[in-house]
């Protein structure tokens, strides 16, 4: 086996050098995961109460009227907690670069783990609340489609994808600028109200507001189990903007991580 | 054969900004497109043009004082950080260990610890399994295996460190350092792990100030200083050197300055430094060496003349009195008038490996009285490990404080019935 070390030069994706080191993607989202939940009482149950207690809040104050032809406790439970791997994955992986300087100070590993990692670890809490989410389908009474699996796995596809392209840019830039600390968590804030989740924002907003790629994943979900038909034009625009901020945090994030162990 | 390392031309640049804050904003960049720059950045090299080669199965100590650029150098063959310019050419796989304990989580437990830490190394997690009982029983902690690693006392978090560690198996191993941790007698169970690993037919190389170490360890040494090499050979030849290379406040100690003096003032020591061998100004021994300790006395009155006694005291770290040398012992008194340059003579230095400090006196009288000058701690002064009974046996710190010249015989006595 025989590498070179030198300035670099070019990017490449390294998938090879991440299938090397698959096993570091199993551990250090078992990390997380185990670290999360240690010494709680309640555990991974805390995974479940989280959307649910929000629920409960947005139902007494916006709730009564159903919304998009679903009670608004399921409409706003299915929003939550796909809402949640988007949140909850931008800001672990936006600040998961400077959590970990330690560790990226003192050895190699690709980079990119890390941040898929925290991508992943939301992707397990989304399992968790939706084990929960099933018996609210069943409760109410909500005819679900035979497409619903297939709408699933696309709306988490698209909400994987933008979690992690918006995640590593913020990764890279906050490893610099540590100004993105405060900008992370106000932005997914301000975020969630221009997003389909409390309630569905206006018409006429809808070109401008399907950027977010969030917009059309939690749309998708749901139309997994209602009635109002999918708007194909803005699951485009959306599924584009995921693939754009995917490239672009992922190009960026390789372009700087060389550096990452002399900034952090 | 073609040697696993090829070192060429490595250097690495930082700019140093001045008038500015230590960290980046992002007000800050922005502001910088707008105005013209107030702040001047230097450059400057950690490592300035540095290539040697190593080959298969070399064990190299890289030595070098404070900010060298040792641990850049370890950074880059480690990945972690690019070189600015040059390259390095790696025949094999390397596993660095620039620290101990990297990626420890005091949440998890020493077991899950083992296996992430491991994991981080890069090891394979089949790996880790196979070697499990052998770390654990290294690291004697197999009672606490299972709490969490936060109740761990840091000596017992710092042996499981290492044991991961020392289980890993790369064709180079990267080290900086991480001899300093626990009690004396893990350090000797570490030290020893590592010279295994350096005979198994490994690739070591290995960062250190333990000159003990270094020696016991490897067989080549490179000297950094300043971000470019120094030395580059044998690894006895290349710690004498590292002793030679001035560190300022070690090597001269300016004493003029000093106002803690006892004495009448008539005439004063100056400077106090240390020589080797070959008359090279040194600021550091091994135990067994040819030492000579210099020091300048200046009469404050050109026309001053008279004999008097000198002394210089040795105390150890707890400034206990180790041993003197007054002249007075020898029936000797120096001849002070002007500039005066006194040299005590050590043929073969007795004191075991420890940091020392010393005592400078000068009397008229014997019994301490007409004190002319007297000064505490004008020294500090380190000893290393050295083979004092050139035996090829190292002397270690031990318990030991003296080492003696002795030799053992026996003989066998007739039994009477």
């Amino acid at each position: 086996m025989e590498y070179e070390i030198k300035p670099q030069e070019k990017i490449s994706l390294g998938l090879k050098e991440l299938w090397q080191y698959r096993e570091l993607f199993f551990f250090f989202t078992w990390r997380d995961i185990k670290v999360k939940y240690k010494q709680t009482v309640f555990g991974f149950a805390w995974a479940v109460f989280q959307p649910l207690l929000m629920m409960a809040i947005f139902t007494v104050f916006f709730g009564g009227s159903s919304q998009e032809g679903l009670p608004y406790e399921v409409f706003s439970l299915s929003g939550l907690i796909l809402w949640n791997v988007f949140s909850t994955g931008l800001s672990n992986a936006g600040n998961s670069m400077v959590t970990n300087a330690n560790i990226i100070k003192k050895i190699y590993f690709p980079r990119l783990i890390i941040p898929i990692s925290a991508v992943l670890v939301s992707l397990f809490d989304f399992v968790m609340a939706f084990i929960i989410f099933i018996p609210f389908l069943i409760y109410y009474h909500i005819h679900v489609s035979l497409l619903f699996p297939v709408m699933l796995i696309v709306g988490l596809l698209i909400t994987a994808v933008s979690t992690f392209g918006v995640g590593s840019l913020l990764a890279a830039l906050n490893i610099k600028y540590r100004d993105f600390r405060y900008v992370i968590p106000f932005m997914v804030q301000a975020m969630l109200f221009l997003t389909p989740v409390i309630k569905t924002p206006p018409d006429r907003w809808k070109y401008i507001l399907a950027v977010n790629p969030m917009y059309s994943a939690i749309e998708l979900f749901r139309s997994g189990f209602n009635d109002k038909p999918l708007e194909y034009n803005l699951l485009a625009i959306s599924i584009t903007s995921a693939i754009l901020f995917f490239v672009i945090g992922l190009y960026y994030f390789r372009r700087t991580e060389s550096y990452f162990a002399d900034l952090a | 054969m073609k040697p696993i390392l090829e070192i060429k031309n490595i250097r690495k640049k930082f700019d140093i900004v001045h008038n500015r804050q230590p960290y980046l904003s992002l007000r800050d960049s922005m502001a910088a497109l707008f105005k013209q720059s107030g702040s001047t950045a230097e450059e400057f090299y950690a490592l300035d043009d540095i290539s040697f080669n190593v080959n298969e199965g070399e064990s190299i100590g890289i030595i070098g004082k404070n900010g060298a650029g040792k641990s850049t150098l370890l950074k880059i063959l480690s990945k972690i950080t690019p070189p600015t310019s040059g390259s390095i050419i790696s025949r094999g796989r390397v596993a660095s260990l620039l620290e101990v304990g990297t990626g420890f989580h005091p949440e998890l437990t020493g077991r899950e610890n083992i296996f992430l830490n491991g994991s981080i190394l890069g090891m394979k997690q089949k790996e880790v399994k196979s070697k499990f009982d052998e770390i654990v029983d290294f690291s004697g902690t197999e009672k606490f295996l299972d709490t969490p690693l936060k109740h761990f006392s840091s000596g017992m978090q710092l042996r499981l460190a290492f044991s991961v560690a020392a289980f890993l198996e790369p064709e180079i191993l990267v080290i900086d350092e991480v001899l300093a941790v626990g009690d004396a007698e893990f350090q000797k169970k570490c030290l020893g792990k590592m010279e295994e690993v350096g005979k198994s037919g490994k690739t070591v190389l290995f960062v250190s100030h333990n000159m003990g170490a270094v020696l016991r360890l490897c067989s080549r040494a490179v000297l950094i200083n300043e971000g470019k090499i120094v030395a580059d050979s044998d690894v006895q030849n290349v710690i004498s050197q590292y002793y030679t290379l001035n560190e300022s406040v070690m090597d001269q100690v300016l004493l003029s300055e000093r106002k803690d003096r006892k004495g009448n003032g008539k005439c004063k020591f100056q400077k106090v430094w240390f020589t080797n061998k070959e008359g090279k100004v040194v600021n550091g021994f091994q135990s067994g060496d040819y030492v000579e300790i210099n020091a300048l006395v200046k009469a404050e009155d050109p026309n001053f003349e008279r004999d008097l006694y000198v002394s210089v005291s040795f105390c150890n770290a707890l400034n206990e009195r180790m041993f003197s040398l007054g002249s007075g012992l020898l029936n000797k008194k120096v001849h002070i008038n002007g500039l005066t340059e006194v040299k005590w003579i050590i043929d073969k230095l007795q004191l075991a490996p420890g940091e020392y400090m010393g005592d400078l006196f000068l009397f008229e009288t014997i019994g301490g009285y007409d004190m002319y000058d007297m000064m505490e701690q004008v020294f500090r002064f380190v000893v290393d490990e050295g083979d004092f009974h050139h035996s090829g046996q190292l002397q270690s710190k031990g318990r030991d404080m003296f080492f003696v010249e002795f030799d053992v015989t026996s003989r066998q006595i007739p039994l009477n019935k």
